[in-house]
């Protein structure tokens, strides 16, 4: 990515807004995280032109209006689809996929495990507000159990997707979490993500003021956010807390929240994060970290090299052009089995 | 040698029946193919169940291949079989009615015993009286299985793989019985099965030995001579099924164009061998993306249009309705797509190996708000190639989605074709936004008379724009929930494809012009038309044709044409669809209907009965 640290003196968060007014709830989650992906667009260095944003249906589809590259605004829960269409026909392209809880995870369901499993390589935003907003409060694949929606009068009684386990079962090879508030970490994350090759999965948490208010409090308070995330970060120790004082360690299968000083502990007892290992198992432990007990798990979990699936494509076109004596149409029509009458 | 007599035919039927796993289909491409080579028009159509090996011996499992062979032009794959080969008593029960009066039935002798015909469900151990067939049609055992057997002694395969190859003994009897000589299939098994000597040398052995037993025949056995066409323009030709012709209409188009072709489809039957073809077509820079569902094959073509390619899907009837709201996407991101539907019989699962015309309503209106298409079907196996260029044509020039009605039987179905070469075909001169000029710009701008928007994509700089299904504001391309406006675009996406009309050649009307009666058909069914309606102008009826391939629009001439007869008959695989939608378009005809649903193509004899009954 050489050429990238050249080119982002190119573009500044500015040349990718469009002129359009946007039209979220005031206070809503997704501004926050719109403003950081305009900064990270820019970062990234990647000229409007040659960048495609697409969306399904839903709040936070309405994102592409918002950006002055191209944009797809689709139908409900087929944005993986399309955005799949876009990069295998213009690889050359940097593809963001904006989509929701509902749109991506209910109706898109199917189109986003196979996404993942295929590595296409896009970036995802999945904001993720635990709600249908858009048509005004029903609880959606992600809702906690329980919760009282306008289609849930008496609770929900059914048990939410946590999108990180449907990204690992469908084999993805990048799982990231960020905060719509904390833009500093939101912004490296996604900058991490649109590096990534292959399908770039980043579940944004965001609040929406008007269903669902305070989704994410627990762990949003900007007071006691630093004791209840925990930022990981490639070949660091997992420390967090206010004091930087605590981290995570290994008990038997699980992950335990241990105090630097406290028992003989000290920070090299500490787990070194790796998210570029293959194996699932510790970014699962990551990712399923719940409160009270445990902090949430915030950036980069998972980053592992593997092919994608669009220059797959286009390699063994290549493979088979190169042995093949078949160039043009006329080429085609001569190996017919032929005769003149 | 006793060959008693040669009869001298215009034109011929045989059809070939098994189980599915007898190989019948390779067994009747090879006859009609080399047919072809000596000089005659064929026109093939393959018959299989759903199941891929139903239970063997069963009616449930039969496998049949019908080719027709003229030394003048022919349309259809005919109705009833001059011969019938049978490989077992479940092939004679399920063609027991489908054989000419004095037609001959080759059966293969070593499986009609006891529990052959307890598999086929027969009562008695005489099937041919049990189907009550007429004995004017020339009854031919031959002990198949066991000449093969005997035929491959000394090549130590075992007994189902020896059996495997009765298929090739009845291929050479057959190619005696018509008077080929066998160079020209052992020719196509070399290429077929040239990296497996043993397996090559198995089947040529088999071949040789049917025809000489057909040469040694002693019975009075009237061989066939089907002669020359010298009808058929003269050229290059070779021998295509509807599917692959399909395929290579959007390769022609895409290369004309100058753009990529994507294609993105969900296995469905019976249109899967577009997929296919496409799929093996990584030479020409095809991109095919087998989806996880028909409406990602949809999508994922929607999102490789707007990125600038030709895109495609390929589907049938119950894959169009899972399309049906990405459909309305592209209408309204006025993006151009080639939609597919090689239709079956429905509703729902239906009967998915046999052919309809049923779908035809769902393309026209099965959307959701005014959601006009263009909507076009192919007649023939060869024209599928024709009609896949121009709707690729349509959709690119006029920035549209396009659906592509085929069926079954073309798609499955051979006929002859004169290879095209690339240069011979139409321009395809897509609507690009032009650099340099602001009124292009806008996702919304477009050419004032056409109503065709510009046409601009990611990785172009200075056009970068914001699309989508949410209704635009005709000027600014912004999204517009303005009550005019709605109302302006609607009535704009319906006048850009009226529009068309201008480009679509007049419907032709064939036959006796001046007619007492015209017959009216659409798609598939031009074959079977074509020549009832020669048949009854032959026998001093006066009778026309007049046949659709462009539906939505119409040609400019349709309204004019139908409305120059007094009687007008409108023959379709349904209930009546086109007849419905015709209705609404040409007033004050009274349109008369002969409708069948049956999953099979009409047969050329139903028709001329219709029709002589209604003159």
């Amino acid at each position: 990515m050489e050429t990238t640290e050249v080119k982002s003196v190119l573009y500044t968060a500015k040349d990718f807004k469009s002129d359009q007014y946007v039209r979220w709830c005031p206070g809503c989650g997704d501004y926050a995280v719109l403003n950081s992906l305009q900064k990270v667009m820019a970062d990234l260095g990647i000229a409007p032109h040659n960048t495609a944003v697409v969306s399904g249906i839903g709040c936070s589809s309405r994102l592409p209006y918002y950006t002055s590259s191209y944009g797809f605004h689709t139908i409900h829960g087929r944005g993986a689809a399309v955005a799949t269409g876009v990069k295998v026909a213009n690889p050359e392209l940097t593809v963001w996929q904006i989509t929701g809880d509902g749109d991506c995870l209910a109706i898109g369901g199917n189109h986003f495990i196979h996404s993942v499993r295929r590595n296409v390589d896009i970036n995802v935003l999945l904001f993720n507000n635990q709600i249908y907003g858009l048509t005004k409060g029903q609880y959606s694949p992600t809702t906690k159990k329980g919760f009282v929606t306008k289609s849930s009068p008496f609770g929900t009684v059914e048990r939410p997707f946590r999108p990180a386990e449907l990204t690992f079962g469908a084999r993805g090879t990048f799982f990231a979490r960020l905060l719509d508030v904390d833009l500093k970490n939101a912004q490296s994350t996604m900058l991490a993500a649109a590096k990534h090759k292959g399908t770039s999965l980043v579940e944004c948490l965001v609040n929406c003021v008007i269903f669902n208010d305070g989704a994410h409090d627990w762990l949003a308070q900007r007071d006691t956010r630093a004791d209840r995330l925990i930022f990981l970060e490639d070949g660091k120790p997992m420390i967090f807390g206010k004091d930087r004082d605590k981290g995570l360690v290994l008990n038997g299968f699980n992950l335990k929240v241990v105090t630097i000083g406290e028992n003989g502990v000290t920070e090299k007892d500490l787990l070194v994060h790796d998210a570029t290992c293959e194996d699932t198992t510790l970014h699962f432990k990551l990712a399923m970290m719940e409160g009270p007990d445990m902090p949430i798990a915030m950036g980069v979990i998972r980053a592992v090299e593997d092919e994608t699936y669009d220059r797959a494509v286009e390699a063994q076109i290549a493979e088979v052009q190169a042995k093949s004596k078949i160039k043009t149409f006329d080429d085609l029509i001569s190996t017919c089995e032929q005769w003149e009458m | 040698m006793d060959k008693t007599k040669t009869t001298e035919l215009d034109n011929v039927v045989v059809r070939f029946s098994g189980d599915s796993g007898d190989g019948m289909q390779l067994t009747g491409t090879l006859f009609s193919n080399l047919s072809a080579i000596l000089g005659n028009e064929i026109s093939t159509f393959p018959d299989f169940p759903s199941e891929i090996r139903a239970p063997q011996g069963t009616v449930g499992g039969v496998s049949g291949f019908q080719v027709h062979l003229g030394s003048s032009k022919i349309y259809t794959p005919g109705d009833d079989a001059d011969v019938l080969v049978v490989m077992n008593p479940a092939a004679l029960k399920v063609n027991a009615t489908g054989v000419k009066k004095h037609g001959v039935i080759i059966y293969d002798v070593d499986s009609f015993e006891k529990s052959d015909f307890e598999k086929a469900g027969f009562t008695t151990e005489n099937p041919f009286a049990e189907l009550s067939i007429s004995d004017t049609i020339q009854l031919i055992p031959a002990p198949l299985s066991s000449l093969t057997q005997s035929s491959l002694d000394g090549f130590g395969f075992d007994n189902k793989t020896v059996l495997r190859s009765k298929n090739m003994f009845a291929l050479g009897l057959i190619c005696w019985l018509f008077n080929r000589p066998i160079d020209q299939a052992i020719h196509f098994l070399t290429n077929k099965f040239g990296k497996k000597p043993t397996i090559l040398e198995a089947n040529v052995k088999v071949l040789t030995d049917g025809f000489n037993y057909g040469n040694n025949l002693h019975l009075t056995v009237s061989t066939f001579l089907v002669e020359k066409s010298h009808e058929t323009p003269k050229g290059k030709y070779t021998s295509i099924s509807g599917n692959k012709a399909t395929a290579w209409g959007l390769i022609a188009a895409a290369q004309k164009a100058g753009l990529q072709l994507f294609l993105g489809s969900y296995p469905i039957t019976p249109a899967t061998d577009i997929m296919h073809e496409l799929a093996n077509r990584k030479d020409m820079g095809v991109k095919v993306v087998q989806a996880e569902d028909e409406i990602a094959g949809i999508t994922s073509a929607i999102g490789a249009a707007f990125a600038g390619s030709l895109a495609a899907t390929s589907t049938s009837g119950p894959g169009l309705a899972l399309k049906a709201e990405a459909i309305g996407l592209a209408v309204m991101a006025e993006l151009p797509l080639v939609v597919v539907d090689v239709m079956r019989g429905g509703p729902s699962t239906g009967l998915p190996t046999k052919t309809e015309q049923t779908d035809l309503l769902q393309a026209l209106y099965g959307r959701n708000g005014e959601s006009p298409a263009v909507v076009m079907a192919a007649g023939t196996p060869d024209d599928c190639f024709h009609y896949a260029y121009m709707a690729s044509k349509i959709a690119l020039e006029h920035m549209t989605p396009v659906i592509l009605l085929t069926d079954a039987f073309i798609g499955n179905g051979t006929s002859l074709w004169k290879l095209p070469k690339l240069a011979d075909l139409a321009e395809i001169k897509p609507n690009y936004a032009k650099a340099g000029t602001e009124d292009t710009t806008k996702v919304t701008s477009r050419d004032e008379k056409s109503k065709v928007r510009y046409w601009s994509f990611p990785g172009k700089e200075g056009f970068g724009h914001r699309n989508g299904g949410l209704e635009k504001d005709y000027a600014t391309g912004c999204i517009s929930t303005d009550p005019f406006n709605h109302e302006k675009m609607v009535n704009t996406r319906q006048a850009k494809v009226d529009y068309i009309s201008n480009f679509l050649p007049d419907v032709k009307v064939e036959g006796n012009v001046d007619a007492d009666m015209l017959v009216i058909g659409w798609g598939g069914t031009h074959g079977h038309l074509m020549t009832a309606v020669n048949n009854l102008n032959k026998a001093g009826k006066k009778i026309a044709l007049a046949h659709f391939n462009f539906i939505n629009p119409l040609p400019k001439n349709a309204v004019e044409v139908i409305q120059g007869y007094k009687k007008v008959v409108v023959c379709e695989l349904n209930s009546g669809q086109f007849a419905t939608f015709l209705r609404s378009k040409v007033p004050g005809v009274e349109f008369l209907q002969y409708n069948k649903v049956q999953g099979q193509p009409f047969t050329v004899a139903e028709l001329e009965a219709d029709f002589s009954e209604l003159l």
